[in-house]
């Protein structure tokens, strides 16, 4: 398990999303409205959006490309579409703020 | 005007207020009314309640005339008070609680009352029937803490009661007397269908079975049988058919039978005594279903309002089960008998069923289980009567497989004759619903709703409503379904009246004011809310680029790869060697893949990275194009007088003056503008949201044109004079689109929707224009330049970098 420090909660905007690349993948996280930060491939199942630019409501992304919604917490889509992403665990150090991510392996 | 007589209505209910309806349709103020009704509540839609047991439907969705309804229409209404006493002599009623009222006319509707099996036991704590907003209510509370339930009675009401107890979480057995289920409306093999269907939806059956006593303490523990064998239950729903409510009639002196005898008139033999509804027995009948009561009603509204009539004739009743995933339906005489005949197709991989019921060539009835979109077709031909000799096996295998009428529903709504019954509950024909839409300018379902009652009962023909809104007003319908999307039953004029009445100032607000069901909302209802917020409070509402598209937060198009695409403004398409130089420079600079000509006159960089957009913004020192936003896009021109030939006014600088005036305007939707020199029209402006066309001496302004998905020529708004006028007219045409057109609703389909008279209307009166120009004014001197604002803030620049992970902190 490697703990990578990515940023920090201010960097995010509330119902907003960063991204940053950990070797070949590029990862989105994103600021729910509850505080909650979630990590998740930053590319659709469908083809390819970038989920970063999609609009957050409540725990889904909507894709910026044709509108499938993506569960942050599971990486599930929505119905009537299928599909999956990866998602990774992640930390926030409430009391400075950091964020956290852990990679297995 | 003859002074107004008084009426007296007992019983609060859907037939007698449906009666009272019509009547102060027909002569409004003819009558001084007052409603006695026993339950506490407005009058409500008592079809309903198996949806609103079933969790489909909220109670508050089923008041058909809410209290306000009787104070706009005068109305006395004594709600909670149950009549005890009619005085036919001195012509009053009494209530229970001792209020009076005279009469010279009434109306008894009391509707019936839920036949309970006289069973030892069957006073006990937990035994209740099926009829009103309480039973209701305590099957509701009782699944909270109860598990076993127990329904008597396997016909329609029953089995309603059996699936709502069943999405409540209890345990439900099915207790019914004959071998077949629905016997009164099925024939056997339709029931054994239905049977294997609602076993699988964990329903239990105990057929043939006779209820001999409910045992247990206070509360009911069980019950038992005939044949000495028992079945555990929490609760027991009596649904075992319903008696006609006749003890005050009785009581009173008038003529009663199993009903309330009336008439073809709904006349008692008590004279100014009516009746109406399951209370009533016409021609030896009593109704149990509305569509009959409503005829009745009809009939009894004109008789009161002195209109001719002919009279009420029975009716023949069709059937339709209201639970989810079963889809059965049955009218007239669907069993077979010596003079009968019948066809039937039986297909029982797809689980369908369907029969018809043939008597000397006529078509006297029909079963369908599994495919029930035939069943209001069928229903009407029993009811014409017609020979269908030669017809018949087209009519069993369904109109959908006769080559005239097409396959699709939509086709066979098309093929429909004009009087066949769409809403089988209020008796709404196609064509009254047509001529809804047609004449009488309804776009929705729920103005075809207010406007001829159809959908407003079981709402089981909305999707033919829908159907027909989609043949006769085409996308003007599409767009104004109800609710704006499917975490809200609001439309768009609920919502904004909401707004302004509530002075609601977020969307968090708002959701939470108006009950969302997803507390975030989604991708459609979370843009516009943000457009509604900002049109009405320019000045106060914050925006919140957070329910934004993308395309609208980071100011530029997303491409299919994640790129972006740079559109700068180039005010009339008129641009400078100087400018396009510059542009020239930055699309080397940082590596442009293409540069390209729009079709609205500029040009755009494509396949631009993200983390670049504020620095190409910043070289470029041009202001945003919005080829992107909901909001003013370009004014396209031609060369106009400064050039043409042919040109009789300046063109260029028109549509120059007219972008500069409206640059960075929020709207509805996209807008585009264009101006011609003359009517050749080389700038196309007679396809775009605002045209101007130049004539000798003056301008013509167009509106309402589009040239994308539904191409659509402009309506010639007006013809002015003067440049000013121009401004003058594009300013209050565009803030009347603001104000009064949907989310996502090009000025295309919003004049089409509202036609073009009423446009013109509006916006007659140079002063309406004046405050609609000054209200758009305000509007837009609060925006700024987008590319400008981003470029010199920093929290909102951070938006377009990637972030820099620090490897590994621990391992
Ligand atoms: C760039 C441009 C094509 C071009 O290279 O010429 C363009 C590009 C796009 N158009 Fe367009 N439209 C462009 C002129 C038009 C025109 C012609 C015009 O404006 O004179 C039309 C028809 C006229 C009209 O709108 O009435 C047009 C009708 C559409 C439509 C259909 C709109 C409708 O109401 O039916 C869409 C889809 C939509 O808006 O939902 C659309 C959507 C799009 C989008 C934004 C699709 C999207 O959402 O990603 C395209 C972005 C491509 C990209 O990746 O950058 N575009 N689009 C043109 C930009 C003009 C400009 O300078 O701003
Ligand atoms: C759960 C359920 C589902 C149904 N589904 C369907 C369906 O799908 N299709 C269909 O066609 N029909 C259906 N019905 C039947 C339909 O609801 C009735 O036919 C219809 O409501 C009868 O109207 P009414 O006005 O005669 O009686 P009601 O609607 O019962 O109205 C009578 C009213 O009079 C009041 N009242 C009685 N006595 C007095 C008094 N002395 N003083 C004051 N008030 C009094 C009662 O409290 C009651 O409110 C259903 C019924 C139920 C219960
Ligand atoms: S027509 Fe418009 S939306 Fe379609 S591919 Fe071309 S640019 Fe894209
Ligand atoms: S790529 Fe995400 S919805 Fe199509």
């Amino acid at each position: 398990m490697t703990k990578v420090l990515i940023g920090n909660i201010a960097d995010i905007d509330a119902k907003g999303s960063r991204t940053f690349r950990l070797d070949d993948t590029e990862i989105a996280v994103f600021r729910l409205s509850d505080g909650d930060v979630k990590a998740v491939e930053n590319r659709c199942p469908h083809k390819g959006g970038k989920l970063s630019e999609g609009m957050v409501c409540g725990q889904v992304v909507h894709c910026p490309l044709h509108d499938w919604k993506i569960d942050l917490k599971s990486g599930k889509v929505h119905e009537p579409d299928d599909g999956c992403v990866t998602t990774f665990e992640t930390e926030v150090d409430r009391a400075n703020g950091s964020i956290y991510i852990n990679i297995r392996g | 005007m003859a002074e107004a007589k008084k009426l007296v209505l007992i019983g609060n209910g859907m037939a007698g207020v449906r009666a009272i309806e019509h009547l102060i349709k027909l002569a409004p103020g003819a009558y001084e009314i007052t409603i006695f009704g026993a339950e506490p509540h407005p009058n409500y839609n008592r079809i309903m309640l198996s949806s609103v047991l079933a969790g489909g439907a909220d109670m508050k969705d089923i008041v058909i005339n809410d209290w306000d309804w009787y104070k706009e229409n005068n109305i006395r209404l004594h709600a909670g008070h149950t009549v005890t006493k009619i005085d036919t002599k001195a012509r009053k009623v009494v209530s229970h609680l001792g209020v009076e009222a005279e009469y010279d006319a009434l109306v008894l509707a009391t509707g019936s009352n839920p036949f309970m099996l006289p069973l030892p036991g069957a006073d006990k704590e937990g035994v209740i029937g099926f009829r009103d907003i309480k039973d209701t209510e305590i099957m509701q509370e009782t699944a909270k803490t109860y598990k076993k339930a127990i329904v008597i009675g396997g016909g329609l009401l029953g089995l309603e009661a059996a699936r709502g107890l069943l999405n409540l979480g209890m345990d439900v057995s099915v207790v019914h007397n004959q071998p077949y289920l629905m016997n009164r409306q099925l024939d056997e093999t339709a029931s054994a269908m239905l049977k294997k269907e609602l076993e699988a939806q964990g329903m239990k059956f105990l057929l043939r079975k006779y209820s001999e006593s409910i045992y247990g303490k206070k509360r009911v523990k069980g019950l038992r049988f005939s044949d000495g064998t028992e079945a555990e239950a929490d609760l027991i729903v009596m649904a075992v058919g319903i008696l006609p409510n006749v003890g005050l009639a009785k009581s009173s002196g008038i003529e009663v039978n199993r009903g309330v005898v009336v008439n073809d008139f709904m006349e008692t033999n008590v004279p100014g005594i009516y009746a109406v509804g399951e209370c009533a027995e016409h021609r030896g009948i009593a109704y149990g279903l509305v569509a009959p009561l409503y005829e009745q009603g009809a009939v009894l509204a004109k008789r009161l309002a002195g209109v001719a009539t002919e009279g009420y004739a029975g009716s023949v009743t069709s059937t339709k089960l209201k639970v989810s995933g079963v889809d059965v339906f049955s009218a007239g005489q669907y069993l077979d008998s010596d003079d009968t005949r019948s066809l039937r197709y039986q297909d029982e991989v797809d689980g369908v069923y369907k029969k018809i019921v043939l008597k000397d060539d006529k078509l006297v009835g029909a079963v369908l289980f599994g495919d029930t979109g035939d069943g209001a077709s069928l229903f009407s031909i029993i009811k014409k009567g017609e020979s269908v000799k030669g017809k018949e096996k087209e009519l069993l295998l369904g109109f959908s497989a006769s080559p005239s009428g097409g396959s699709s529903p939509l086709a066979r709504l098309e093929s429909m004759a004009d009087d066949e019954i769409i809403c089988g509950c209020n008796g709404v024909s196609k064509g009254t619903i047509a001529d809804a839409i047609k004449t009488k300018g309804c776009s929705s379902v729920s103005e075809i709703k207010a406007c001829t009652k159809a959908s407003a009962s079981c709402g089981g023909c909305k999707s033919q409503v829908e159907g027909l809104l989609q043949i006769y007003a085409g996308d003007a319908a599409v767009s104004v379904k109800e609710g704006i999307c499917g975490c809200t039953t609001l439309n768009r004029d609920e919502i904004v009246a909401e707004i302004k009445r509530m002075e609601l100032k977020t969307i968090k607000e708002v959701m939470h004011v108006l009950d969302w069901k997803n507390t975030e909302g989604c991708s459609k209802c979370r843009p516009s809310l943000n457009y509604y917020l900002g049109m009405l409070w320019p000045t106060e509402y914050k925006d919140e680029k957070e329910s934004r598209f993308t395309n609208e937060r980071y100011h530029a198009n997303i491409q299919k790869d994640g790129t972006y695409s740079v559109v700068p403004r180039i005010y009339g398409g008129v641009t400078s060697p100087a400018e396009l130089k510059k542009i020239a420079e930055v699309a080397e600079k940082f590596d442009v893949p293409m540069v390209k000509f729009t079709g609205g006159q500029r040009l755009d960089l494509l396949g631009v990275k993200k983390e670049d957009l504020p620095k190409m913004w910043e070289e470029l020192d041009m202001p945003s194009g919005h080829a992107y936003g909901k909001m003013l896009r370009t004014v396209k021109t031609c060369v106009g007088n400064t050039f043409c030939r042919f040109g009789t006014q300046d063109s260029i600088a028109m549509g120059i003056r007219l972008e500069k005036e409206f640059e960075r305007l929020n709207a509805p939707a996209k807008v585009k503008l264009a101006v011609s020199g003359c009517p050749r029209n080389c700038a196309e402006a007679t396809i775009k949201d605002f045209g101007v066309v130049a004539i000798d001496g003056g301008w013509e302004l167009h509106i309402g044109g589009n040239g994308g998905v539904h191409i659509r020529a402009t309506d010639l708004l007006c013809v002015v004079k003067t440049e000013d006028e121009v401004v003058e007219w594009a300013s209050a045409f565009l803030q009347l689109y603001r104000e009064q057109a949907q989310w996502n609703e090009r000025t295309s389909t919003w004049v089409e929707r509202v036609g073009l008279d009423y446009v013109k209307q509006a916006l007659e009166k140079r002063e309406d224009r004046l405050a609609l120009m000054e209200r758009i004014r305000t509007a837009l001197d609060q925006t700024v330049d987008p590319w400008k604002e981003i470029i010199a803030n920093k929290e909102l620049r951070k938006n377009f970098e990637a972030l820099n992970p620090v490897q590994a902190v621990q391992s």
